[in-house]
């Protein structure tokens, strides 16, 4: 086939190119923009008194206490299950699949309505919770249970189809040199993943911090309590408090930016260790 | 001081890999495992370096039961037709990693690994490039990072699968005499898998032929030649004519003329003859069976005569260059015999 050679855009490429560039502003830079313009619409002060409010505080701690225990685990999760499935033939592999994408597929909500039906007041283990005095939902393990039950994919997906690529003779060279399982784990295969794993750790973090509806139904909506960033963002918009909101509304903001900030260096920088996960 | 492999039963599933084979490798053999693909060769190698673990039989080195130690314990050199090397190690890490991941009791010192790390390149003919990463490497170039690797070792057997299977035929030729080089400089007990006939009969002191997990024959590669078991030893080794005959005693008759059998067939009467081409007369007149020369390729100093039989079978005679007998060219018609041939058991053919 033959190729056109590079040519000035005419008029209709024009065209299309700002209305494609008009989309993007109205689509994510003004929702962008108006966050941090309605966040400092009333000055510099009343943002931070926003911020600092202890009921902030307490948002923003429990967001960073939810992902730092909801991450590492679907860190290790997402190790053990890749390499199951890289390195291992066995019944059930199709279904152990299936079951890592569910959570992609499912409504938020639902991902936190399994809780409440398992660990609720009238839930399944409801009675037993309660005579035992062991809180679960409205409690930050119902949090990290529903951020975990929505975040499980990111790693594992991110190391399968990179793992399957590389193959285990690696493993298997380092094995017949005298290696130990441990030392092959960590002396080879994860050097060979780190790259698709931190990427892989990024995305699931990022989802963490900012889940909304799993977390919702969990959460109770107990300020101070048991409210994360983005339940917290509700509460304050709820409350006609529209400068508290869009306030906490730039942290998650300035989160995802330094999200896809570091996204972009490692896609730009590792291209050829991220090439597997981005041809499946 | 030898290996002993005793009546191995391997089988995936339903499909039987290996089905009751021993062999023994003398101390400092080079042993080739030659045989199509599923003929269990890849999963015998991996029964002897412990990555695959036999329904039955037994594995036994210098005396030593090899069945119940790990692959990590049985201290065996492996390079991998991939030479699955650590990407994200130079070629002197890649080389000393089976040193530096021993026991802080057992392992040599920092300078002791760079003293052998530097020897091994030396032997492996890639000094200065031990600061190099994998990916800057040629596939030969890799080959040899992969055995240097597996010899650092001091491995007490060296196992090789397909090592040469993923690099270019000219590349593959110099490797192949450069291995033997070092086999004999080590003196370490080689073992190695490979589909090409040419390579097992041209590196290996010993051949085991193998079909669908069993053991055909094992033999040098002159025995193989001179006596080959079966028709399936036969055809694997090299290119095959055969022609239908009546056997009697160690003589095989054709329509009008016969041949000398140069092995001793079980029974008279029909029976199939193979004979190699080279071993095949052409003359445009005489005794023989009547064909038709109908391709005529030159290769090398030899010259190839494809003929066709009056039922269409194809016969091929090799000459050398400008040995062709006169009148034979393409499209005549021609008499062809084979100078003596190999007469198997009927079961066989």
């Amino acid at each position: 086939m033959k190729t056109s050679a590079p040519r000035r855009p005419d008029a209709a490429a024009w065209a299309l190119i700002l209305l494609a560039l008009a989309w993007m502003a109205l689509i994510v830079l003004l929702p962008l923009v108006t966050v941090f313009a309605e966040a400092f619409s009333k000055g510099f002060e009343v943002f931070k008194t926003a911020i600092v409010e202890p009921d902030a505080q307490a948002a923003i701690a429990m967001t960073f206490t939810v992902a730092a225990i909801a991450v590492p685990l679907n860190a290790i999760f997402g190790v053990a299950a890749a390499w199951l499935i890289a390195r291992f033939e066995f019944r059930g592999k199709g279904l152990l699949l299936s079951l890592i994408d569910l959570p992609f597929s499912i409504s938020p909500v639902i991902s936190g309505l399994v809780w409440i039906l398992l660990f609720g007041a009238s839930g399944w283990f409801g009675a037993w919770l309660q005579a035992h005095d062991i809180r679960i939902v409205f409690a930050v393990p119902g949090l990290v249970l529903a951020t975990m039950f929505v975040t499980l994919p990111f790693v594992a997906r991110e190391l399968i189809p990179l793992m399957q690529d590389q193959g285990s003779d690696e493993e298997t060279a380092a094995v017949t040199l005298g290696a130990s399982g441990w030392t092959t784990f960590f002396k080879v295969t994860l050097p060979n993943i780190k790259w698709a794993l931190l990427y892989g750790v990024l995305l699931c973090n990022a989802r963490a911090m900012g889940e909304f509806g799993a977390v919702s139904v969990v959460s109770g909506h107990i300020r101070g309590m048991t409210n994360t960033m983005p339940l917290h963002v509700e509460v304050l918009y709820n409350d006609y408090d529209l400068v508290g909101a869009f306030a906490v509304a730039t942290l998650l903001a300035c989160l995802a930016l330094i999200t896809l900030g570091v996204k972009t260096i490692l896609e730009w920088r590792f291209a050829d260790e991220l090439a597997a996960s981005r041809r499946h | 001081m030898s290996l002993t492999v005793s009546n191995i039963i391997k089988s995936f599933g339903r499909y039987p890999a290996l089905a009751d084979v021993s062999l023994k490798a003398e101390p400092g053999e080079f042993l080739a495992l030659l045989g199509p693909s599923g003929s269990g060769k890849t999963t015998l190698l991996r029964v002897i370096s412990g990555l695959e673990t036999p329904e039955s039989g037994s594995v036994t080195f210098e005396g030593q039961d090899f069945l119940a130690l790990t692959a990590r314990e049985r201290r065996i050199g492996m390079v991998f037709q991939h030479y699955a090397l650590f990407r994200h190690m130079t070629v002197a890490r890649n080389i000393a990693f089976g040193l530096t991941v021993r026991p802080a009791k057992d392992r040599p010192s920092k300078a002791e690994i760079a003293d052998r790390v530097a020897k091994l390149l030396a032997l492996v003919q890639l000094d200065g490039l031990g600061g190099r990463y994998p990916a800057q490497l040629s596939g030969g170039q890799r080959q040899r990072v992969a055995l240097a690797r597996a010899l650092a070792i001091e491995p007490r057997l060296l196992l090789l699968d397909e090592p040469f299977g993923a690099l270019d035929a000219k590349v593959r030729k110099e490797l192949r005499y450069w291995l033997r080089k070092v086999h004999d400089e080590t003196g370490v007990t080689t073992i190695f898998v490979t589909h090409d006939q040419e390579e097992a009969m041209d590196l290996a002191d010993r051949v085991v032929v193998l079909k669908k997990g069993q053991i055909e024959q094992i033999g040098t590669p002159e025995d193989l030649d001179a006596a080959p078991a079966s028709s399936f030893v036969f055809d694997f080794l090299g290119d095959a004519n055969r022609l239908p005959c009546n056997a009697e005693g160690r003589t095989a008759s054709f329509a009008g003329f016969a041949a000398p059998v140069a092995n001793t067939p079980s029974s008279d009467g029909p029976a199939t003859a193979w004979f190699r081409p080279h071993e095949t007369l052409l003359d445009v007149a005489g005794e023989g069976l009547p064909v038709t020369v109908a391709d005529i390729l030159t290769k090398g100093g030899i010259v190839r005569c494809e003929c066709r039989t009056a039922e269409g079978d194809l016969l091929e005679a090799d000459y050398a260059r400008g040995a062709l007998p006169a009148g034979v060219t393409i499209g005549a018609a021609a008499r062809l015999r084979p100078r003596s041939v190999f007469i198997f058991d009927a079961a066989e053919a």
